[in-house]
């Protein structure tokens, strides 16, 4: 037996997994009977359909053929690292880590450190571009998310606003 | 009569100058970020919901119905210059409007999706003025089983109109109901499946999923593929006016396309979906007219009819949510959430204990169709100006307004974690071939389903039959099962199958 759909089997395997892992944690709770639906009921419920849902469209995988074998394809790290990892750097920058002990450093530092990561993800990467797109989106966001909208956040590093 | 008296309460409200405002801004906003190929209007809203949050409820709302329009009309404008559609409903629009656009005749395209467009928006709001009260009276009788079983429907339909595997898009639902179950239990107070995380026993935020899996999710996927394959016609629009003889074939395939979508888009699921196919698989069954152009090389009716089709279902699928409280499809899910930051539960009740709300946003549903077209028509340069800007300057930015939009959510950087937690996830999902719509709807529905089952149950002293004894449940039921059994059907699978190939 061979995988026919590679898409499907792994989608299969994902949906039997995690819906095994709902179901095996709610019996953690009290499941109760259907007049008294305890906490763990429906998730029980459900998790154990979504596990019988992904048995079944792995098994589809296996005999179904398809023309081309719905190869899944590589993974684009790239663009998956710098974009995501812009996102995490964004958030320490603005919020700060206390864990650590950094401070948050605003808005201004962290929309910067943001547009520079993520640009990375793209095929060309222009200093002097990503530079100008920054301070424009910076001064942007000044106005419109902190002007305008009000919105509560940080905006300069704490050593420099106090 | 009432219908006028309630419409014109409604435009009462919406016609303020601060809410005409909030309108037009909706509508800018929405349309601005439609534009941006890759970015639908589930994306679109998650992102611009923050902006929404300090407004008193009815000018959100508002401004929110402005956003989905504007969204919608810039999908279409996405697909006519760029063959990219911005969401699933224009992918028929772009068969004959990047045809015409390559022929030169963009401007009579995106004349014809937004007078289209404008026509079926106007035909569907006074539908839903018409028919949201009596709805509501309906709603009303509606006891626990009645609802868990709409929503079981209201769920099949979403699948069954959904594009790809039925039995994956079913998965998807379920795996969004139980994501939804995330966080503390209404009824025990016990935590479920929050690891100790105090962030969350409130459950995960919609707004998180939302841009995680439709932002962040799809900008990876787009920067995976190589950008060569897009061609922008922007040069060449000139002349925006169709012709006389483009409006005489234009209107009977406006008015073809706004009864198809206004009947279509009160169906649970994703009404304006199918119908954009089915009004565009009708024009192309009537025969064509001596010296017109066939279908599939730039036929005006192409245009026309699907995108009055999914403007109409656009319209009347609010019906579902604003009478019975149950989002039809992933943007009404997230009108949803934005009703219950702001305190409103959307149901039968808003009507009645909140006129002011209903009637208000009923009113500027139209006032937002009226402007897209005063605002799309002469700005239509300006957005064609956004589609030449390269995709390296646009993804940094899309990526940053989602950051900040999910920090001033909570202010709470945890939701930063969470939000690329999902956006690795929807990545995910879109490799193995799974739509993540039905995850949003699912997620929105858990809570609601389980609230509703436990009553209904607890009614019932545990006996499922009542599911099935009680007319109206078991009627929903039925026709829960009638769809699905439609769709199994050999020949109608087939066809379905070939529907959303036929791209």
């Amino acid at each position: 037996m061979s995988i026919k759909s590679q898409k499907d089997f792994f989608s299969g395997l994902m949906f039997l997994v995690v819906g095994a892992a709902f179901a095996w944690g709610a019996t953690s709770y009290s499941v109760g009977t259907g007049a008294r639906m305890g906490p763990g009921y429906f998730p029980l419920l459900l998790g154990v359909l979504l596990a019988i849902l992904g048995s079944v469209i792995m098994f589809y995988s296996l005999v179904v053929e398809t023309p081309s074998g719905d190869k899944i394809g590589a993974f684009a790290w790239k663009p998956i690292c710098y974009i995501l990892g812009a996102n995490l750097v964004f958030g320490v920058l603005l919020g700060g880590l206390p864990s650590i002990k950094l401070p948050s450093m605003g808005l201004m530092v962290a929309i910067y450190a943001l547009v520079l990561i993520a640009s990375k993800a793209g095929d060309s990467f222009k200093l002097r571009d990503v530079l100008i797109l920054s301070t424009i989106l910076a001064a942007g966001s000044y106005l419109a998310f902190i002007v305008l909208l009000k919105l509560q956040m940080p905006v300069w590093p704490t050593f420099i606003a106090g | 009569m009432d219908l006028i008296a309630n419409l014109s309460m409604g435009f009462g409200v919406a016609f303020t100058p601060v809410n005409l405002l909030y309108a037009f801004i909706g509508c800018m906003l929405g349309t601005l970020i439609g534009v941006l190929p890759g970015i639908g209007p589930v994306a679109t809203i998650a992102m611009l919901l923050p902006a929404t949050y300090a407004l008193p409820p009815v000018s959100a709302l508002i401004m929110l119905a402005g956003i989905y329009y504007g969204a919608q009309y810039g999908g279409s404008t996405t697909a006519i210059l760029v063959n990219l559609p911005g969401e699933s409903s224009s992918v028929v629009t772009t068969i004959d409007g990047y045809q015409m656009a390559r022929k030169g005749r963009a401007g009579p395209a995106l004349a014809a999706a937004g007078l289209g467009s404008f026509f079926a928006g106007s035909v569907g709001t006074l539908i839903l003025a018409a028919f949201a009260p009596p709805l509501t009276e309906l709603a009303f009788k509606f006891g626990p089983a009645e609802y868990f079983s709409l929503m079981i429907l209201g769920l099949i339909g979403a699948v069954v109109l959904a594009s790809g595997s039925l039995i994956k898009a079913i998965a998807m639902i379920i795996l969004g109901l139980l994501m939804g179950l995330i966080g503390t239990d209404v009824n025990s107070g016990v935590a479920r499946f929050s690891f100790d995380i105090p962030e969350l026993t409130d459950g995960i935020g919609f707004v998180t999923i939302a841009m995680g899996v439709f932002g962040y999710g799809e900008i990876i996927s787009n920067l995976s593929r190589p950008d060569d394959e897009r061609e922008v016609f922007t040069a060449k629009v000139q002349g925006l006016f169709p012709t006389l003889e483009d409006f005489k074939n234009m209107l009977p395939a406006v008015l073809r396309g706004t009864t198809l979508g206004s009947l279509l888009g009160v169906l649970p699921g994703g009404g304006a979906l199918l119908a954009a196919f089915a009004a565009y698989t009708i024009e192309k069954k009537t025969k064509l007219k001596a010296g017109e152009v066939p279908f599939g090389q730039g036929n005006i009716r192409g245009v026309a009819a699907p995108e009055s089709a999914n403007n109409a279902g656009a319209q009347t699928s609010f019906i579902p949510l604003l009478t019975l409280g149950i989002p039809p499809n992933a943007v009404m899910a997230l009108m949803v959430g934005a009703m219950t930051i702001h305190n409103i539960q959307p149901g039968p009740q808003v009507m009645t204990s909140n006129p002011q709300l209903f009637w208000g946003l009923i009113a500027s549903m139209w006032i937002g169709n009226l402007m897209l077209v005063i605002l799309n028509l002469p700005l239509i340069g300006m957005w064609i100006k956004l589609l030449t800007v390269p995709y390296r300057f646009l993804f940094p930015s899309i990526v940053l307004f989602c950051a900040i939009g999910v920090y001033s959510t909570n202010n709470n950087t945890f939701d930063i974690w969470m939000v690329a937690a999902f956006g690795l996830i929807g990545y995910l999902f879109l490799k193995l071939g799974c739509e993540p719509a039905p995850l949003l709807l699912g997620f929105i529905l858990g809570p609601m389903m389980e609230e509703n089952l436990r009553r209904a149950l607890l009614l019932s002293r545990g006996d499922w039959s009542v599911f099935v004894t009680r007319p109206l449940s078991g009627g929903l039921l039925a026709a829960s099962l009638l769809l699905l059994i439609i769709v199994l059907l050999p020949s109608v699978k087939s066809k379905r199958e070939e529907a959303f190939v036929e791209e």
